[in-house]
């Protein structure tokens, strides 16, 4: 008996060492691994299932055209679940026990924060593809979705303007988590250096998936109604923003009364929502569906075929993960190897074509060059662009609107080679500004 | 010669008025010429000149401008209206009005708009169609006027309130009026006052909006009668928003309501902690969905009745899973309620990443019937179809249940089991199929609940998750096992919530109520009606 299971246990220890040697055989022999970090289950799986295909594609294209550095691109599934601790647990996973070269993932903030140690501990390469709320740069992440200057800032700039209808009263709505709360707070503080009196702003913190919104668009009609043009700037979240568009319709605030302009609500979004009596409404983004140009036609008919689907939308997280894997591509070809450190610093100053039809390029700040561009909703779910930016808008880490923020740059080249340099002091703050 | 010369009279007269004819139909042309091509500045200048026309025929252009069904034909630069057919777009020629064939949307280039031009088309088309001879297109110019405060209307304005005859339009018609002398700077203040007082007499936030403005921007006799009228329409308001406040209350109680009647039999009377009642729910939605999908595509006409097709297939799906479920799981598990909790708590997951791999994660549009959107104007108060229906449905189900419950045979097995199970099988009733039945019954309910609940939330396999807690929470406050406990907990929970909600914000509120829930079952554990006597084991 004895003797039995000490043979057992060394065939399976035989067997653990095999596979062992195999992976570790694979790893350095024909494959790179590219880590994929985002949730398919859970609330957050609406948004990030999306960005895993998106993903997929982008590998499966790349190792059509013969892979990079002659060797296939491998994915790495994990599903972090919505959760955010186990965010960092799956991403240590990625980068100790599958030893990927890179990982695109995360959506909310708090996931991003939660895996931000982990990244820097193991020196890994996180490529983050969504909007947020900024006041961050750390050397390993690179963002590629908006900061609030590429977003934000335009939006309410374009409202004011003559064409936006010459707004002077701001409802500012969000979903109370992190990034409405700063984007909020940095859009506060332009609005009174604007000009605009304190009473001329209502902001409204409402939980995720809030369902009942009959009380608060009453009374965002109550705040429209005091002779002054109103619009509203929508940082709700998620599946919250449903019910919140059907409320809109149902107690009949019209596009041309109290526009809404919404930073979180894109294609995939509207696909739940009956769009017609939304028509008029408004978001910014960086990338929309409808721009027509030659890259985005084939960006999106390759993206239909990958999905089976040809009515299969596309936004513009999808487009910041197209742009942030084709500069990491970039990146490991000018460096020859897919060592981080050499990446990252490779990283910096690559150029890519982004899908509206520009050269988005990685800055030493970690951020990437886009343009803006607002939409209006159309009856048919998509967007109509009414605005964009004349040029490309480079991206700010840091918000010099903000008071605690206006001194500070990021710049990850030598000699400054800091995530928060305080220009005044002149040094760097280093972790313990976090 | 003499018997002529009328006769040629008449025919140069007529020759000129064809020539005068042809000469507008050009002026109309060239001004939809001028509303096709240019930026959307010389767009909003063409707009005007249209308004400014007055020709009738312009209005029904400039309404599909706005609805953005204005399209210019790529082949021969003709200004088109499409509107859908099928597939396909019918198009009428845009001057003439004469039907010229069909095309699809990638043949056509959409004449664009903005949310600023959209403004100044609700204004022009409000002007042009002043003299219609339907009363409700009046009556919608006239308020689309009101609005707008455009000036330049004020002309065409006061011919069509000297020519109508219909008192409430012609009511409408001197608001409109009022407001635009209170826009306009430089009207005389004796105007400006008499149209203070026809402002102040509507008496709703658009008025009130208005003489704030007029307070702010005025002085003397006028600034003090616009801030007294502006003060008298505030309290008025204010008595509205209570009433608001609680037709707001009863609307969320009632969804409440829908969502928790289901657990409170499953719970409530048989015991079982179901955690996958949410899920219940969320299947009825997406019964919801897969029936509209198949009108949708195979017999839209139906569509207006989806609801009712849907309601006894959401009541058979629900209810037949809930069955299947009580029969392979929770009959082995009854009295041991942790590992009820947490196996129901496993197939609710199971469920939702069910749906997932078949749906897919993102949301399902269901579409809203037509009688189920819009709203009606009660006083100041503003009533959507969609919510009144759904505080109706909610009374019916609940109504029919407690009828369900109190008269038939069904309903008294089901007491019976509940109340003594030893008894009720000693008499020689078959306890295990009535248990399944009853946990048919609260699952099926549940999905009723879903039908409604997809009209005013996502469809998405989340669906369910955002409704457990609180239901529980009714069916624990308004007392285990009390069906009329539930309805009063619903409604006294949704009103408390909706009352707090302006003062606290809507997450304080939730936290308020949650806190108040708490120390009340501190207070009374058993919740607001508990039972008492015999049926407390």
């Amino acid at each position: 008996m004895k003797l039995g299971t000490l043979m057992r246990t060394g065939l399976v220890a035989a067997g653990l060492v095999a596979s062992a040697a195999t992976s570790a055989f694979a790893q350095a022999g024909d494959t790179i691994k590219v880590g994929i970090l985002h949730s398919l289950s859970g609330t957050m799986a609406i948004s990030e299932t999306t960005l895993k295909d998106v993903v997929l594609m982008m590998i499966e294209e790349q190792n059509k055209k013969g892979g990079l550095l002659g060797k296939k691109l491998e994915p790495v599934v994990v599903d972090p679940a919505s959760n955010w601790p186990l965010f960092a647990e799956k991403a240590r996973e990625l980068l100790q026990k599958d030893k990927v070269a890179v990982v695109f993932g995360c959506w909310t903030s708090v996931s991003r924060k939660s895996v931000l140690p982990v990244f820097e501990e193991l020196n890994g390469i996180l490529f983050y593809p969504v909007q947020y709320e900024g006041q961050e740069s750390q050397r390993n992440v690179f963002y590629t979705g908006a900061a609030p200057n590429q977003q934000a800032i335009p939006a309410v700039d374009y409202l004011m303007s003559k064409d936006g209808g010459d707004v002077k009263r701001w409802v500012l709505a969000g979903t109370d988590y992190v990034y409405p709360r700063t984007t909020n707070k940095i859009l506060e503080a332009y609005l009174l250096q604007k000009g605009v009196p304190k009473e001329d702003i209502m902001i409204n913190y409402t939980p995720f998936g809030h369902s009942d919104w009959q009380s608060i668009v009453a009374d965002i009609k109550k705040f429209g109604s005091a002779g002054k043009k109103t619009a509203v700037v929508s940082t709700i979240n998620g599946d919250a923003n449903v019910p919140f568009y059907k409320e809109l319709g149902n107690q009949g605030i019209k596009a041309k009364d109290i526009p809404v302009v919404a930073f979180s609500v894109g294609e995939e979004e509207l696909a739940g929502i009956d769009t017609k009596p939304l028509v008029g409404h408004l978001a910014a983004w960086n990338y929309f569906q409808s721009v027509k140009d030659p890259t985005n036609a084939e960006f999106i008919k390759t993206w239909q075929a990958f999905t089976k689907n040809a009515k299969r939308v596309t936004n513009d997280p999808m487009e910041a993960s197209v742009i942030g894997f084709n500069m990491w591509v970039e990146a490991v070809k000018k460096a020859g190897t897919t060592d981080p450190d050499k990446v990252i610093d490779a990283l910096i100053g690559i150029k890519v074509p982004n899908l509206t039809g520009g050269i988005s390029e990685m800055l030493p700040n970690h951020h990437i060059t886009k343009p803006v561009l607002i939409g209006e909703i159309e009856g048919n779910g998509q967007f109509d662009v009414v605005w964009k930016t004349p040029g490309l808008v480079p991206g700010a880490a840091w918000s010099p609107i903000l008071d605690d923020s206006k001194n500070l740059k990021a710049d990850w080249t030598k000699p400054v080679n800091c995530g928060n340099f305080d220009t005044v002091a002149n040094k760097c703050i280093g972790k313990a500004a976090k | 010669m003499l018997l002529l010369r009328p006769f040629s009279v008449l025919l140069s007269v007529l020759a000129s008025l064809v020539l005068a004819g042809a000469a507008l139909a050009a002026d109309l042309a060239t001004l939809v010429g001028n509303l096709t091509s240019g930026g959307l500045s010389e767009r909003e200048a063409a707009i005007t000149a249209l308004a400014a026309s007055g020709d009738e025929r312009a209005a029904p252009i400039l309404e599909a401008l706005g609805a953005g069904q204005l399209y210019i034909r790529t082949s021969d630069k003709l200004a088109v209206i499409g509107r859908v057919d099928g597939n396909r777009l019918a198009l009428t020629e845009a001057v003439s009005g004469k039907p010229t064939g069909t095309a699809v949307e990638a043949d056509l280039d959409r004449v664009r708009v903005n949310n600023r031009l959209r403004g100044t088309i609700e204004a022009a088309v409000g002007s042009l169609t002043l003299m219609s001879p339907n009363a409700r297109v009046r009556l919608n110019a006239a308020d689309s006027l009101f609005k707008r405060r455009d000036a330049t209307a004020l002309p065409a304005l006061d011919q069509a309130l000297a020519a109508e005859k219909d008192p409430r339009i012609k009511r409408a018609m001197s608001e409109a009026r009022a407001a635009i002398v209170l826009a306009t700077a430089d009207s005389p203040p004796a105007q400006k006052l008499a149209a203070i007082a026809v402002v102040r007499d509507r008496a709703d936030r658009d008025s009130l909006g208005i003489l704030n403005t007029v307070a702010a921007a005025s002085d003397g006799e006028v600034k003090t009668a616009a801030a007294a009228a502006a003060g008298s329409i505030e309290q008025t308001l204010a008595a509205w928003q209570m009433a608001q406040n609680v037709w707001y209350g009863i609307s969320l109680g009632s969804v409440l309501l829908l969502a928790a009647i289901g657990l409170a039999i499953t719970f409530g009377t048989m015991g079982v902690i179901n955690m996958a009642h949410g899920e219940m729910v969320m299947l009825g939605a997406y019964t919801t969905f897969v029936v509209q999908e198949v009108i949708r595509t195979s017999a839209p006409h139906l569509f207006d009745v989806s609801l009712a097709i849907a309601l006894p297939l959401a009541f058979v799906v629900s209810g037949a899973i809930g069955i299947l479920i009580e029969r392979t799981i929770i009959r082995f598990l009854y009295g041991r309620p942790l590992d009820t909790l947490l196996a129901t708590w496993g197939l609710s997951l199971v469920l939702q990443q069910a749906v997932r791999s078949i749906f897919g994660s993102s949301n399902r549009e269901v579409g809203a019937p037509s009688w189920m959107s819009g709203a009606f104007q009660l006083g100041q108060l503003n009533i959507t179809y969609g919510r009144l229906w759904i505080v109706v449905f909610a009374l019916i189900v609940f109504a029919s249940l407690i009828l369900l419950l109190r008269k038939t045979p069904m309903g008294l097995y089901m007491r019976a089991v509940t109340q003594n199970r030893p008894m009720a099988a000693a008499v020689g009733i078959r306890t295990p199929r009535v248990d399944a039945l009853t946990f048919g019954l609260g699952s099926g309910i549940a999905g009723l609940a879903g039908v409604a609940l997809s009209q005013i939330d996502n469809v998405s396999p989340n669906l369910g998750q955002g409704y457990i807690i609180d239901s529980f929470m009714v069916v624990v406050f308004g007392g285990v096992g009390n069906l009329f406990g539930t309805l009063i907990g619903a409604l006294t929970l949704g009103v408390v919530n909706k009352f707090l909600e302006p003062y606290a914000g809507a997450v304080l509120g939730k936290i308020l109520v949650l806190v108040f829930i708490i120390m009340f079952i501190q207070r009374r554990p058993r919740g607001l009606f508990a039972l008492k006597g015999r049926s407390v084991e």
